[in-house]
Formats: C-alpha cells, structure tokens, sequence
C-alpha cells in the first residue's frame, strides 16, 4: 500500500475523478472541431486533393508545413526532460510528465499530416513493405517510429510509480474502469528496492538513449528538403538549423501547456516561477542559436546571388513573401525583447510604474498609426491629408519613438508578471516557427526552375484540418490528465528529499559591509527568494 | 543493350504542340477543365511552353523562344532516388519508369524533380465520352503485374512521360512474332513520330552510328539544367538567333 501525503493527494490525485462544467464544454467543442476535420478529410479522400491549393509546381503545401511543425513541438519534452534528468537539474521535476506527454501527442498529430498528405493513404504500408533505405522520406518513416516508440516508453516509465499511487488511494466512489486500468498500468508495482533500481536504471538508459534519436528527427526532416537539388533547400546548414527550431517552438509549446496546466490544474504550489527562470534561459539561448542559423542561412544566400536561389531569397525579402518573411522576423525579435528584459532587469523595476496603462496604449496605437501612415502611397490624394503634412522621416521618427516608449513603459508590467510574459514570447515563436516552415517550404515550391511560377493558397480543406490537428492536440493532452496526475508525483517527491537534504548544510550569512550596510539591508528586502 | 534517347532540335520546332496532342491520345491522358488547368492542375507529359523571358526585341519586331519538353529520362534522375517505395525507377535500357500500383502519392519525386515533368492525379481522370471510347487499351507491367504506361491512372498517384514504353514493348513483340532480331530503329514514341517539323529524333545513344548519337556531338547539343547534374538522355539543339 503506497500512501501520498494531504496536500499532494488533493492537488495531484483528487482532480482526476472530477470533472467540472468547463471540462465537458472543452471536450464539446474540440469533438465539433474534430468532426468538421474528420469530414473534411473524408471529402479530400473522395474528391482527392484537387480540394487542397496545392497545385503543378507547388506539389507540397501547408500539411507538410504542419508535418514539420508539429514533428519540431514534440522535441519539447523528450529532448528537454531528458537532457535534464541526464544533467541532473532538479528543477525540471514539475515539468518533465507534461514535457513528455507533448512529445508524444505532437508526434501522433504530425504523423497524421503525412496521412492528410498522401494521395494514396490506403497505401501507407508500403513503406514498409517496399521501402527503399535510400530515399529521405523511409529515413523519416524509421527516425519518427524509432522516436514515438522511444517517447511512449519514456513517458509510460516515469508513469508507472503513479498509477500504483493511484491504485492504492482510489476514491471510494471511482468507477470501476479506473481500477482495472491502474492495476494494469502499475505493472504490479509495489515501490520496493528491486523495483526502484530497476526503474531508475531504466529511465536513465532511456533518457541518454532518446537524445539522439530526437536529434535524428528533425535532421532527417531537414534532409528530406536539403538532398533534393532544389534552389534554397540544398544546404548543408538545414540539419542543425531544423533541430535548433525545433527545440525553440517545442520549449514554446512547452511554456504554453505548462501554463496552462498551471492554471487550470492549480498546480501553482509545484511549477513556480524557478520553472519559468530557468527553462526561460534555455529559451533565451534557442532563440539567440535561431537568429545565428538563420542569418548564415540567408546571409550566404544572398552573398552567392545563385541564379536560382536569389530570385526565391528575394521574393522573401521584398517580394510576394515578404509580409510572411518579416512578420516571423518580427515575432521572433518581439519574444526575444519580451524574453530577455524581464530577467536582466534589476528586481526593482517591479515597483516602477513608468507610464500608466493609457500611455502604454496610446504609445502602441501612435506606433502603429506612424506605420501605417508609411505604407501609404504619395499619390494617393485622399489618403494625403491624413499624414498631417509629415515628411516620411517625421513619421519615422515618431513611430520609433513610440516604440522605444511602448517597450519602456511595458517592462516593469513584464517584469512582474514573469508568467505571462513566457507565455506571451512563447506565443510569438510558436507563430514565428510555423512561418519560418512556410518560409522555407512554399518560396521554394512556387517557384522551380522550369515550370511557369504559381501561387499556392491553402483551402478551406486545408485550415480545417491544421484547425482539426490542433483541436486532436488539446483534446489527447485533456484527457490524458484526467487519467495520469500533470505532474509526476514521485519524482516531485524525491526532489522534496534532496532538498530538504541540502537545507541541513547551513551557509554562514556574510558580514556585510559597513558603508553599504543601508543599501544592503534594503536589496535583501527587496529580493524575492531565490530557488 | 540498348539506351533510349531522344533529340530535339529547337531550330526546327515550329511549337505547334503536335507532340503534346500526340503523346496525350497515345498515354491516356486525362483532360483538365479549363478551371483545374488555371489551377495548375494540368497534365502534359509532353508540355510546350514559352521560355521565361521569352521576349526579345522591341514591339513590334519581338521574338518569342518557346521549349517543347518530355521527360528527361535522366541517367542521374533525382526522382527515383527520393523515391520511398520504390514506385518510379529506371530499368536498363535507361527509362525512367513510373509503376502506378505502387506510388503511395508522396509527391516526393514531384517535388525533387528539376524540370516539373511529374505530374500528380489531383482528380480522378475524366475525358468526354468520344475521348473516352478510344481510349488506348494498353498496359505495360512491370512484371508483377503492376500498371505502368499508358494504363489508365486512379486518382493519387503521380505519372510521367515514358518514351512511350508501349510502343517499344509492341516493337519487341513483332520482332519475336516475326521471328528475327529486334532493331532499335524500330521503336520511336508517338512524339517523335508526328513531330511537324521533323524536330525530334529518336534512337539507341550506345551505338555511334545511330541520328542521336552524331546529333548530340552537335555543336549545337545541350542539355536542360547541366549544372544540377543530372545527365538527361533529351537532348537539345540549340536555336540559331
């Protein structure tokens, strides 16, 4: 019989037989989404992808995008938990169940990508059958089942210890088919020494043995684009560059489903600002290896000037994609800012109020306004009036100023609400990253070498089943955490030890010294504690 | 061992689209509305089209160079290597061939190949009812039995020009029936036969004797794309100005 204290047991355990109003509305309304998807899918398969935009040359579109998309969220939690567990950082603890659970959900949802992509799904098993190791695509097929494979083991092994925990402390009134599947699941696990080496050793194994696994994946995918001979995906920097993006929006999902968990889940006493601290580093140093692969992969672009590589750079840069180009470039800066200001700022901005609310906003709207009157044309006559008579270089001026004084007078809000300004960066890669896909792909594909250059614009088909995708997300991720508690309970409790095991070294305060005694007296006030 | 190849001469095209018509009644292949074709949704094994930049001179005395296309039928080609399933492969005799049984519809190949000559059944292939009924009967297999030519295509799977592989299975088959040996000279696809102006050559690139062998060592002779390595076995003439 294992036992789990008050406080664990009402937080962790308790809310998984209940399940509120909110709860069945949610479900509702993600079956709604998936139905509309599911009949979608259905009709393509009828009336074959002729429904899609795709088109001669555009053959691949937004379901490969969303295949690259999602394959990249799910480096969040296998790579990230265990290259934690294997650094031994304990503060990963709160975080690594929900880490892995997207690992696993995102690969089912990109997987299914391939099967929306396919023209003939009915003949998926020849891959297998008939797969050629030598074409990229079979490297995918074997690296994405290596690591689905590899991923539902990590996530089922740190499980096991729970669901006994479960087992053993059921509600009176849980229903029968909860019983039953915690006794399986627990593998008759009773927590005894054997068991526990066993486990630890098993985990341990499985979390160096996932690393490059997880690496691979996103290489291959890369190579998928970079083997063929087409202008802007042959290059040698696309391996690296993908598993760097990769892990960038996975560690974004991973902001945005903690939070979220965090919320819903009150789970505010196990994932803490310490969470967000450091996983917010790591972030931090993602988005700086980005901006770096990024730059080297445009920049020697642009310095070749290839014949048919700088017509596709252009259209980029200031061509039919460039609204697309410079809004990832934007989000990526944007979360970049909102990132990194909230931790280098001295802990005293949090009291600042700088600007009040209304200025914020009237600095945000006078940006705004600035831009916008930028983009309009000289000659258009009844437009004139409105720029108020301002040369371009006064309308530059003022919108950078605004901007400067909307970033300023933000921080100190940012810096209080460390939360939300994770989330709200984390929002912003997810974006960027998803343009950064159609980036790559659609550029590249409108327009080949020989063939007359096209457009590709995704159909109602299309939205709904990205819409369905992320509906089958949210709906695996909600249902998953009504079954397994979000946070992995054990391993939230062997952190407890070894801290309360540190707390017995006890450091000597030091003396502080006289002249700042006043100023020392104060920061150490002013502090919040540090984890 | 023979090795198919064809030669264009650009200075004798006319861009009547013969070879397009010709080919699309020998291969069966399906008619796009006039909506699926502004899509891109068209199928031209055999495609004419005007070459980008195309213009040249001052209105009025301007000039316009049109390119006629088949399949490369590379030596390298970058469709069969990407290939998962091995659905499109080359055989040796060097046609880069297409098994319609097998093509899971990754576009892969679609999307690797240089020259866009691949095509994908976005619909189900339709034609008018007089198309339809003289449609060409048929099938070349692979030896499993799998469909390859001109066989009629299902909705989803891609397909590409094959120097009218039929034709070369029928040549084979008379020379057998007739008892004597089989002359490569014997075989030509359907758009080299029609050609109007006599542009498009066909023969055995092995024996040095053959048209195509003396045409490519043409001064004239270049190939599509050299520089992505793909060694095409269609052969260009270059246009004089």
């Amino acid at each position: 019989m294992l036992t789990i204290g008050k406080r664990d047991k009402e937080t962790l355990l308790d809310p998984l037989f209940r399940a509120g109003r909110g709860f069945y509305a949610l479900i509702g309304v993600l079956i709604v989404i998936m139905g509309w998807g599911l009949f979608m899918y259905i009709r393509q398969i009828v009336l074959g992808l002729g429904v899609t935009g795709m088109d001669r040359p555009a053959y691949w579109g937004i379901y490969m995008v969303n295949f690259i998309f999602f394959i990249g969220i799910s480096h969040a939690g296998t790579l990230i938990s265990a290259i934690l567990r294997v650094t031994q950082a304990e503060w990963r603890r709160p975080i690594t169940r929900i880490a892995e659970a997207i690992t696993a959900f995102a690969l089912v949802v990109g997987t299914l990508q391939i099967f929306f992509d396919l023209g003939r799904p009915d003949r998926v098993l020849y891959l297998f059958w008939y797969g050629r190791l030598q074409s990229p695509l079979l490297w995918d097929a074997v690296s994405v089942t290596a690591y689905f494979l590899g991923s539902l083991t990590y996530l089922y092994l740190p499980i096991i210890p729970d669901v006994a925990l479960l087992r053993d402390n059921l509600p009176a009134d849980a229903p029968a088919w909860r019983e039953r599947l915690y006794a399986i699941m627990a593998l008759g696990w009773r927590g005894n020494r054997t068991q526990w080496i066993r486990l630890e050793k098993t985990i341990a194994v499985m979390a160096v043995l996932i690393i490059p696994v997880a690496i691979s994946v996103h290489t291959v995918i890369s190579w998928i684009l970079a083997t063929t001979v087409q202008p802007g995906w042959h290059s040698t920097v696309f391996g690296p560059y993908f598993v760097v993006g990769a892990i960038f929006s996975g560690i974004g999902a991973l902001f945005i489903a903690m939070t979220l968990a965090r919320r819903v889940m009150h789970l505010e006493a196990y994932i803490t600002d310490r969470q967000y601290r450091n996983l917010g580093y790591i972030f931090i140093t993602m988005s700086a290896i980005w901006f770096y692969f990024t730059y080297a992969e445009y920049m020697t672009l642009a310095a070749g000037q290839g014949a048919a590589e700088f017509p596709i750079l252009a259209s980029k840069l200031w061509g039919a994609f460039s609204p697309g180009f410079w809004a990832m470039v934007l989000a990526m800066v944007v979360a970049f800012v909102v990132l990194v200001f909230p931790l280098i700022l001295p802990n005293s901005w949090r009291k600042y109020r700088i600007f009040n609310p209304r200025f914020t906003l009237a600095s945000a709207v006078a940006f705004g306004l600035a831009m916008l009157l930028l983009q309009v044309p000289e000659t258009e006559d009844a437009l004139a009036g409105l720029s108020l008579g301002l040369s371009p270089i006064a309308l530059k001026i003022i919108a950078l100023v605004a901007g400067v004084l909307f970033i300023v007078s933000i921080l100190p809000w940012l810096k209080r609400h460390l939360i939300d300004a994770m989330v709200i960066a984390s929002g912003l890669v997810l974006i960027g990253m998803w343009l950064e896909r159609w980036n790559i792909i659609v550029p590249t594909m409108v327009s080949p070498r020989l063939a007359p250059s096209s457009w590709y614009t995704p159909t109602l088909t299309e939205w709904s089943l990205f819409a369905a995708s992320i509906a089958l997300f949210i709906f695996m991720f909600a249902l998953f955490f009504k079954v397994v508690p979000a946070v992995s309970v054990w391993e939230v409790r062997e952190g407890r030890v070894i801290d309360h095991v540190h707390s017995q070294e006890i450091m000597p305060m030091p003396e502080p010294s006289l002249p700042a005694r006043g100023a020392m007296r104060r920061s150490l006030e002013e502090t919040e504690p540090t984890y | 061992m023979p090795k198919w190849s064809m030669v264009i001469d650009l200075e004798k095209c006319v861009a009547c689209q013969g070879c397009s018509i010709a080919c699309r009644m020998e291969n069966n292949t399906p008619v796009a509305t006039p909506e699926e074709a502004w899509d891109g949704r068209e199928i031209r094994w055999n495609d004419v089209f005007p070459m980008p930049r195309a213009e040249v001179g001052d209105y009025p005395n301007t000039k316009t160079h049109y390119m006629t296309r088949p399949c490369m039928h590379c030596e390298n080609p970058p469709c069969i290597k990407v290939c998962p399933v091995q659905a499109t492969f080359i055989d040796e005799e060097g046609l880069v061939r297409q098994n319609y049984d097998r093509c899971i519809g990754c576009r892969y190949c679609t999307v690797a190949c240089p020259y866009a000559v691949r095509y994908f059944n976005w619909y189900a292939p339709e034609w008018n009812p007089t198309i339809e009924q003289h449609l060409n009967p048929q099938e070349v297999s692979s030896g499993s039995g799998d469909r390859e030519g001109p066989a009629v295509r299902p909705k989803g799977v891609v397909e590409k020009c094959t120097y009218c592989i039929q034709r070369l299975d029928n040549a084979r088959q008379r020379a057998e029936a007739e008892d004597r040996d089989f002359r490569p000279d014997e075989y030509v696809p359907a758009c080299v036969e029609t050609c109007t102006g006599k542009a498009r050559f066909f023969g055995d690139m092995d024996n040095p004797d053959s048209t195509v062998s003396k045409l490519a060592k043409s001064e004239r002779a270049f190939a599509l794309l050299e520089e992505v390595g793909t060694h095409p076995k269609t052969i260009y003439l270059q246009e004089g100005e």
